[in-house]
């Protein structure tokens, strides 16, 4: 390969531009972060300073306006953005997904009833419950069983970094390299699937592992969980450092084994943590799309809503369907959302 | 969070930077103007003129290296004509258009592949009818078999550009020769020449159809071409229309056929597996096992030249070429299937029309033959001016009057169908579901 600085000079120009360009936009929302709280910090030092300085009572009364426009003023760009990349598209979607595929014509019910009466979009949606089931159960016993046999121990930060590390590739990076695993090349070949190897070493015969159903979902979710146990892993970690060193002192002094330490002691501490958890991984499972469209594109009877709904809208030309299916998906992630928020609620007036 | 101790001095500094990155970009842009105009090699364009400083968005699938040559490719008329040509090339072209056009950002020029797609879009009012220039040029350069597929409703959408044969089997001349197997030219003579490659003990046929998010579409060619050999072009395109339903008898005949060499284990699959191995070898490693003699043919279109390992010399007397996929006893003529983009516009300012009728003209065909690695149909396309000896063979192919062209049947087809079910069914198909029940189910998914 020969490269040629002057050919490609255009386009490390525009690497150039995006660069700097990155930084002069990052680097300013970093400063408005920085600078406007501590410019209205200086005019309060003022404010005060005056005030001491004539004698007259510190005009405490005044600070309360200023703090709700403060709020509005870090408040308005989220609930902006809320409004233009969710609320509208929300209700977008769900107008849509009562026209047709053009989205020109009103077809009333039918693509709600399409949804439910395709063979296919039934496989659709057991393998999201089956994902929906598994992923958050697994990478949580997972992250949670890592975290509490690494507290303490040697080694601890590095051995946390070892299992934190995927969480840092993308979906599409992950499922790639895990493809790789997976890969099958015929018997009496070079294998270049890792799985494939284990298995011809061990004298058996190269298995074309995305191809059979329903191991291929399982294998698939190996993918997610592999991703998220990190995740569950730092945050349940950090839960258990926060439980308060004189209830462990207190149980530790009561004589419990460490079985019983784990479930009468750590468990309920960090049940709130849990929870946020297996919350937050449910809803990431529950829009899986990356994964299953690199790996297998819902192939083999592997295919799930987020991917389907793509696929019948921006593929097939079917905006209608396609946003049933959003709507579905949206359906199914509220009572979700809504637990935790009540578990949020609950927990700060307990 | 303090990023700085100095807030007011930083702003400053950032204030400069946004500056100076203004400034820059806006220095950069304004070169190639049309101070050319008035030169000799310019006079070819003069018909193009009079959109000095025009701006014109083109928006493809085609990337990298090919999307290097394209823009090569249009050059001189850039310099001649002052016309800007902003090229975009994107590897989810499909999706991305439609949210571009749903989004208000259409670009002004598209090139699509798929004539189904592109019907969709002149169905929906988004397409702006070619020119008047546009459609006289496209007419004297392009047979009426390709106009007809960015006809819709009687209007005319655009011309053709680059095209490709589909009808090859890939081989490798030298170890044919070694072997003393000769290139078939009938249905019988290839059934032959398989059953006697697997005797001398090697899978005569290497097949793969994974392609990412688009596999299956390889398997569709397969059945499309053996569409074209039992039955009458006629019958293929009332296939493609849907005048006849997909689970048609004359259908299961063709996919039967096909599934004589794709479903054979003593003919598949050269180094890579049995039949169901096809489903997950991707179409561009698929034919590789060529050069290791681990099987003899592959069928792919003209533009797998360039999946060949550098090195790999692709000619009649190299490591590689391809041989024209045989016709069957009392077969019509010499059908051949093939595949194209068209250059469709979402804008009709005269700039636009101009780079239309421009791309369809044959000084734009030879300009790009030129630059390697393209074929198109366009007949005032020099044979001499096409390198690559395949490409060469393609374009003799269009060419040739006894051809009868057909485009890819799953390009025609409704999106659901062409990109959907079709290829979705052709996997399973491929791991053993029966031909009946696979027709049934893309029969049941056609758009009502």
């Amino acid at each position: 390969m020969n490269f040629d600085f002057a050919d490609e000079s255009p386009k490390l120009v525009m690497l150039l531009y995006g660069l700097v360009a990155f930084v002069v936009v990052v680097g300013g929302l970093l400063l408005l972060l920085d600078a406007v709280p501590a410019w209205f910090a200086r005019r309060r030092e003022a404010q005060l300073v005056a005030a001491s300085a004539s004698g007259a009572p510190i005009p405490r009364s005044r600070t309360k306006p200023r703090e709700g426009l403060f709020a509005v003023f870090f408040l308005l760009p989220a609930v902006l953005l809320l409004l233009i990349g969710l609320v509208v598209p929300a209700i977008r979607t769900t107008v849509l997904s009562f026209m047709d595929g053009g989205s020109d014509n009103w077809v009333g019910l039918r693509n709600y009833g399409w949804l439910f009466s395709q063979d296919e979009i039934v496989r659709v949606l057991t393998n999201t419950l089956v994902w929906v089931f598994l992923v958050p159960l697994i990478a949580t016993t997972i992250g949670l069983l890592y975290a509490v046999l690494v507290d303490k121990a040697r080694m601890e930060a590095l051995a946390k970094s070892l299992i934190f590390m995927p969480m840092a590739i993308s979906f599409v990076g992950a499922s790639i390299i895990w493809k790789f695993v997976y890969a099958y090349r015929g018997d009496g070949q070079e294998q270049i699937g890792l799985l494939n190897q284990i298995v011809v070493s061990l004298g058996g015969e190269p298995k074309q592992w995305l191809l059979e159903s329903p191991l291929n979902t399982l294998l698939l979710i190996v993918i997610m969980v592999w991703i998220q146990a990190g995740f569950a892993m730092v945050v349940l970690s950090a839960a258990i450092k926060a439980i308060p060193a004189d209830i462990v002192e207190a149980a530790r002094l009561d004589g419990v084994n460490p079985w019983q330490m784990f479930w009468q002691v750590t468990l309920p501490s960090i049940r709130p943590a849990l929870i946020v958890v297996v919350v937050t991984i449910s809803i990431a499972t529950l829009k899986v799309f990356d994964i299953v469209r690199t790996s297998t594109n819902g192939n083999f009877d592997t295919n799930v809503i987020a991917n389907e709904m793509y696929n019948q809208a921006f593929r097939y030309g079917q905006a209608g369907q396609g946003s049933a299916m959003a709507v579905f998906l949206f359906i199914l992630v509220i009572p979700i959302v809504i637990y935790q928020i009540r578990n949020l609620r609950q927990q700060r007036e307990g | 969070m303090a990023v700085t101790a100095r807030p007011r001095q930083a702003i400053a500094i950032i204030g400069a930077l946004g500056l100076a990155l203004t400034a820059t970009a806006c220095g950069s842009d304004d070169d190639n103007s049309g101070n050319n105009a008035g030169s000799a090699e310019c006079s070819a364009y003069e018909k193009y003129q009079g959109n000095d400083g025009k701006k014109v968005s083109i928006y493809a699938s085609i990337r990298d290296a090919e999307a290097d040559l394209l823009e090569q490719s249009w050059e001189q008329f850039v310099d001649c004509t002052g016309i800007e040509i902003d090229y975009e090339g994107s590897g989810e072209f499909e999706a991305q258009l439609q949210v571009r056009v749903d989004g208000g950002n259409a670009p002004d020029i598209a090139f699509i592949p798929q004539p189904g797609l592109l019907a969709r879009f002149a169905e929906a009012g988004k397409l702006k009818p070619a020119s008047a220039d546009t459609k006289t040029m496209a007419e004297q350069n392009y047979s009426p078999d390709w106009l007809k597929y960015s006809t819709v409703g009687g209007q005319f959408y655009g011309a053709p550009l680059g095209s490709n044969v589909k009808s090859f089997v890939w081989y490798s001349p030298k170890t044919f020769k070694e072997k003393g197997w000769e290139v078939p030219t009938t249905w019988e003579q290839l059934v032959a020449l398989s059953d006697k490659v697997a005797a001398d003990g090697t899978k005569p046929w290497c097949v793969g159809i994974e392609s990412g998010d688009a596999t299956g579409w390889p398997a569709t060619d397969w059945i499309e071409e053996f569409m074209l050999r039992t039955q009458t072009p006629e019958v293929y395109d009332q296939w493609t229309t849907h005048g006849i339903p997909f689970n048609d008898p004359k259908v299961a005949e063709a996919v039967n056929l096909a599934g004589t060499i794709l479903k054979n284990e003593k003919y598949v699959n050269g180094g890579f597996g049995g039949v169901k191995s096809i489903a997950t070898t991707s179409f561009q490693e698929a034919g590789t096992p060529i050069l290791q003699n681990k099987c003899a043919m592959h069928r792919q279109g003209s533009f797998y030249a360039n999946q060949w390992p550098e090195g790999t010399k692709v000619a009649e007397d190299g490591d590689i070429f391809a041989f024209y996929f045989p016709t069957r006893e009392g077969s019509q003529g010499k059908p051949v299937l093939g595949g194209g983009e068209f250059t469709v516009a979402f804008a009709d300012r005269p700039e636009v029309q101009a780079v239309q009728t421009y791309l369809a003209s044959g000084e734009y065909a030879n300009s790009r033959a030129k630059l390697g690695n393209w074929a198109s149909a366009n007949n005032k396309l020099d044979v001499a001016n096409v390198a690559n000896p395949i490409d060469r063979l393609s374009v003799e192919i269009f060419q040739d009057k006894t051809t009868v062209f057909r485009f890819d049947g799953s390009d025609l087809m409704p999106g659901a169908v062409g990109a959907g079910t079709f290829w979705k069914q052709m996997i399973e198909w491929i791991n053993g579901k029966d031909t009946t029940a696979v027709l049934n189910s893309i029969e049941s998914s056609w758009p009502k």
